[in-house]
C-alpha cells in the first residue's frame, strides 16, 4: 500500500516535471487519487520535485478543497452563503445529515459520503445548491436532499444525479449539468453573436502598440471589481523589462453572490480566450493561464476542448492566423476553494504553486507578477469585452455606458427578487431600474459589489451602477425589508473570519473582535457606544490589514451602520452601570462552586 | 473653591506594576495630591468608597469573584471607568491559564508541582477565599470601560498625561510615543 502511494504520487510528480510550482496540481491530482494527501504522499511529493515537506504541507492546508485526511469518495458541499441561508439552507442541511446518519463535517462510517459546507459557489440565483464532488445540484429542497443522499448510497456517481440539463452550453456533452444560465438579459458586448476570430483578425492588422492604445481609448475598466484601465495595465506590462510575459484570466469569481463570469464561461468561452490571445499579441506574451475556481471544475473539460478547437483553427498556438512569428498558448489552472486567490496576487501565488497568500506590492503585476515575469491579470469579463472592442471598435464601445465608466456591465442579480439571473446592462443604470427589472418587491437592503463593497439603504437606490457611484464586480444582493441588516453584515463576517488567511493581526483578530460587537447588538445587548467603537474597530482594520480581503470585511458592518438609523431604537439602549448582560456570572463561577463544594455569596 | 474631583484606583488581577508606574510620577504626585482628592485605592489604603468619584482607575483583570464585585462597585461608583496595563485590558500573565480547566490549575499549583509538600492533599477552600472564575476575563467584559491606557505597565508619562486631560475634561488621546515601545 505505501509503497504504491509512492509510485503513483511519483508518477504524479512525474507527470508535472517534478515542477515544484505545479505543485496545486500535483496535490490536487493526489487528492482526487487518494481522497487526501496523506502526510506519506506529502513527504514524497516534497522529495519528488526537490522541495521541503513544509512547503507541501503549507500548501495542502490551506484550501478548502484540500484534505490531510481521508474524506469519503463522494464529498458533499453545501454551500453557505447567506443567500442559500435565506432560501433554506439549515433545512436541506438538517434533512441531508440525517439521512447520511452524520453531522456536518463529518463522513459515514463506511467512508462513503462526507458531508460538509462550503462559501458561495456561484450559484445563488438557483439556491439552495450544493457540489457532489464537482458536480453542482441546485434548487435543494429537504425531500431532494434526503432522495439524492439515497440515490448517492446507492450508485456513488454524481453524474448519475444530474436526470435534467440546463439551457445553452450546459447542454453540451462535456458539461451536462443541471446549472441554468437564467440570461436575462442580453447585451451587445457579451450576449450578441460573435465570429470566432474575429477580433483577432483585426487585433493582427495592428501594431501591439495601437491595439493597447484602441483599448485606452475604449476607456474599458477592470471588471473584477477594482476598475483599473486595462490599457494602461497592458502599456505597463508591455514596457516593463523582462523577456517572458503572462497573461492571467482571474476566473477564480469568488465575491459571494456572483455567477456572471460562470455564464460567460459557459456561453462566450471563445470570446475570452480570443480576448487572452489579443492581449498576448498586444504586450508580448506567449503564455496564458485561465485560473478557474475549484467550484467551477465541472466547466473544465469544455474549457479544454474549446482551447483545443481553438488550436485546430489556428486561433490559438503557433502563427495563429498566419502571423509569423506570434504565438500564444493557454493551459487551465485549477483553483481549490480559496476566496482571496480572486485577489490578483494571492492567484499568482497559487498559480506558482504556493499558498493562495497575497504578495507586498510594489512591485505590481505587470511588472513583476508570475514567476517574476510582467503578468497582467484580468477578469473574465475584461478579456470578453476586449475581442469586442477590436471587432467593433473603440469608440462604439465608448459610447455606451455613463461617461467616466464605458461600455456594458454584465450583473448577478440575486436574494428577494422574482427574476434572479445575469443581466448585462449599460453602465449607469441605477439600483432602482435593477430593482424594477429584477421584480424585486419592499427592497430594503442592497449589496452592491457583494459583501467586500457596499450595502446601501432605499435612500441610495437612486445611485448608479459604474465606478464612481456604486462600484461592482458584478454582485447585486436584494434583501427585503424583514431582513435584518446586522444579521447580513454578522453573516458575512462569518464569512470572512473563515477566508481570512490569518497572516496579519488585524484581520485575524480583528475580524473576531467585531463579530462579538455586532452579535452583542443583535443580542439586543448593545449600547450606543458599542457603535462608536465597532465604527471605529472597522476602520481599524481597513487601515492595517494587510491585503484587499481584511481591508474589505468590514464593509458590509459599517454599510449596516450607516443605514441603521431607523433601527438602532430597539437595539441599543443606554443601560445602567452595572456588570454587562453578556458576563454571566453565575457561568464564571459554577466551576469553582462544584470543585469546593459551596455556592458563591455575590452571584 | 470647589471641591476637587475624586479619583479612585485599584489592583484587581495585577502585579501592582501598573500602581507602581502611577507611583513613578516622582514630585508630580504632588501636583496631582493638589489636583485631586484620592477617595478608595491602594495609596491611602482606603479600603472603601467616601463618595462618588469622578475617575476610577482598575489595574489588572478578573480572576475571582471578589475581583468582579470589586469592578462592579468601581463601575457604580466613578463616573468614568479607565483600565490600565496589559493585564486588565487583555488578561496579561494571569490569562495564561485561560485554556486550562481549573480544576487543573489547582491540582498543579496545590498537588503536582515540584517542590510542594502537601501531604493532606488539600486545596486551600476556606470560606474567606474568593472563588476563582473559570477563566480570567479583561475588564471590559465584565463591565463598560471607558478609557484604557495599554502598557506593561504604561508609563508615567502617559497615566500623567491621560489623567491631566480628563481633569481638564479634555479627550485622553495618548501621544504616540506614548504607545510605542520599540
Amino acid at each position: 500500500m505505501k509503497r504504491a502511494l509512492a509510485k503513483i504520487t511519483g508518477e504524479i510528480c512525474k507527470k508535472f516535471g517534478n515542477d515544484p510550482t505545479r505543485m496545486m496540481d500535483i496535490a490536487m491530482a493526489v487528492q482526487e487519487r487518494f481522497g487526501c494527501v496523506s502526510p506519506e504522499a506529502m513527504d514524497e511529493i516534497a522529495r519528488a520535485v526537490n522541495s521541503h515537506r513544509v512547503e507541501v504541507e503549507s500548501l495542502v492546508t490551506f484550501y478548502g478543497f484540500l484534505s490531510v485526511k481521508p474524506q469519503g469518495k463522494v464529498v458533499i458541499r453545501l454551500c453557505r452563503d447567506i443567500i442559500d441561508w435565506m432560501k433554506g439552507y439549515e433545512s436541506v442541511a438538517d434533512a441531508m445529515s440525517r439521512e447520511l446518519g452524520v453531522s456536518m463535517g463529518e463522513t459515514t462510517p463506511d467512508g462513503a459520503i462526507t458531508l460538509t459546507h462550503a462559501p458561495c459557489i456561484g450559484m445563488s440565483d438557483q439556491a439552495p445548491a450544493a457540489l457532489v464532488n464537482e458536480v453542482v445540484v441546485t434548487h435543494l429542497t429537504p425531500e431532494r436532499g434526503r432522495q439524492l443522499v439515497r440515490d448517492l448510497r446507492r450508485h456513488l456517481d454524481p453524474q448519475q444525479l444530474v436526470t435534467m440539463v440546463g439551457d445553452g452550453n450546459n447542454d453540451h456533452p462535456l458539461v451536462r449539468s443541471m446549472v441554468r444560465n437564467n440570461i436575462r438579459m442580453r447585451g451587445p458586448v457579451h450576449f450578441a453573436d460573435f465570429e470566432p476570430g474575429s477580433g483577432l483578425r483585426r487585433a493582427l492588422t495592428l501594431k501591439p502598440m495601437d491595439v493597447i492604445r484602441e483599448i485606452k481609448e475604449s476607456r474599458l475598466r477592470g471588471r473584477g471589481g477594482a476598475g483599473f484601465p486595462a490599457g494602461l495595465k497592458w502599456e505597463m506590462a508591455a514596457n516593463a523589462p523582462g523577456g517572458k510575459r503572462y497573461v492571467i484570466c482571474n476566473a477564480d469569481e469568488g465575491e459571494p453572490g456572483t455567477f456572471k463570469d460562470r455564464v460567460l464561461l459557459t456561453e462566450c468561452t471563445g470570446q475570452l480566450l480570443e480576448g487572452m490571445a489579443i492581449a498576448g499579441y498586444a504586450v508580448g506574451s506567449d503564455t496564458g493561464i485561465i485560473y478557474l475556481r475549484g467550484e467551477y471544475r465541472y466547466l473544465l473539460p469544455y474549457l479544454e476542448s474549446v482551447i483545443e478547437e481553438r488550436l485546430r483553427r489556428g486561433f490559438l498556438g503557433r502563427d495563429i492566423l498566419g502571423k509569423k512569428g506570434f504565438r500564444f498558448d493557454v493551459r487551465v489552472q485549477m483553483g481549490a476553494g480559496a476566496y482571496i486567490c480572486g485577489e490578483e496576487t494571492a492567484l499568482i501565488s497559487s498559480c506558482e504553486g504556493l499558498p493562495g497568500v497575497p504578495k507586498n506590492r510594489p512591485p505590481f503585476p505587470p511588472q513583476q507578477g508570475y514567476l517574476g515575469c510582467p503578468t497582467i491579470v484580468n477578469n473574465v469579463e475584461t478579456l470578453c469585452c476586449v475581442s469586442r472592442i477590436l471587432l467593433e471598435g473603440a469608440a462604439w464601445f465608448a459610447s455606451m455606458g455613463s461617461p467616466r465608466t464605458t461600455g456594458t456591465k454584465v450583473l448577478s442579480i440575486c436574494g428577494d427578487c422574482r427574476k434572479p439571473g445575469v443581466y448585462e446592462v449599460p453602465f449607469g443604470i441605477s439600483a432602482r431600474e435593477l430593482i424594477e427589472m429584477s421584480e424585486a418587491e419592499n427592497t430594503g437592503t442592497m449589496l452592491i459589489g457583494g459583501p467586500c463593497r457596499q450595502m446601501i439603504g432605499s435612500e441610495r437606490f437612486g445611485g448608479r451602477i459604474c465606478y464612481d457611484d456604486l462600484a461592482t464586480g458584478g454582485a447585486i444582493l436584494i434583501f427585503n425589508r424583514a431582513r435584518n441588516k446586522l444579521e447580513i453584515a454578522e453573516h458575512y463576517l462569518d464569512f470572512f473570519i473563515e477566508e481570512s488567511c490569518g497572516h496579519c493581526t488585524p484581520c485575524r483578530v480583528g475580524l473576531i473582535l467585531l463579530k462579538k460587537a455586532v452579535h452583542k447588538v443583535i443580542e439586543g445587548a448593545g449600547e450606543p457606544s458599542d457603535l462608536a467603537e465597532m465604527r471605529d474597530l472597522s476602520n481599524f482594520i481597513i487601515r492595517m490589514s494587510r491585503c484587499g480581503l481584511g481591508q474589505a470585511a468590514p464593509n458590509p458592518v459599517l454599510g449596516a451602520l450607516e443605514i441603521f438609523g431607523d433601527l438602532s431604537a430597539g437595539f441599543v439602549a443606554e443601560r445602567k452601570p452595572g456588570l454587562l448582560p453578556e458576563f454571566d456570572l453565575s457561568k464564571a463561577v459554577i466551576d469553582a462552586e462544584m470543585r469546593v463544594g459551596r455556592q458563591s455569596k455575590i452571584v | 473653591m470647589a471641591a476637587k474631583p475624586r479619583i479612585a484606583t485599584v489592583s484587581l488581577a495585577g502585579c501592582f506594576g501598573c500602581h507602581m508606574s502611577l507611583l513613578d510620577l516622582d514630585e508630580r504626585i504632588l501636583k496631582l495630591a493638589e489636583l485631586v482628592e484620592f477617595d478608595r485605592s491602594p495609596i491611602n489604603d482606603y479600603k472603601d468608597f467616601r463618595a462618588r468619584c469622578a475617575v476610577g482607575v482598575v489595574e489588572g483583570g478578573c480572576c475571582t469573584e471578589e475581583n468582579v464585585h470589586v469592578l462592579e462597585r468601581f463601575r457604580k461608583q466613578c463616573d468614568l471607568l479607565v483600565s490600565i496595563g496589559e493585564c486588565a485590558i487583555s488578561g496579561g500573565i494571569p490569562a495564561m491559564r485561560n485554556n486550562i480547566p481549573l480544576r487543573e490549575c489547582l491540582e498543579e499549583a496545590y498537588l503536582k508541582s515540584p517542590g510542594v509538600y502537601n501531604p493532606g492533599g488539600v486545596i486551600p477552600n476556606d470560606p474567606e477565599i474568593p472563588l476563582l472564575l473559570h477563566r480570567l476575563y479583561p475588564c471590559h467584559e465584565v463591565v463598560k470601560i471607558d478609557l484604557f491606557i495599554p502598557g506593561c505597565p504604561p508609563p508615567a508619562d502617559a497615566i500623567w498625561d491621560a489623567l491631566v486631560s480628563l481633569l481638564a475634561g479634555r479627550p485622553a488621546a495618548p501621544a504616540y510615543d506614548r504607545l510605542k515601545y520599540d
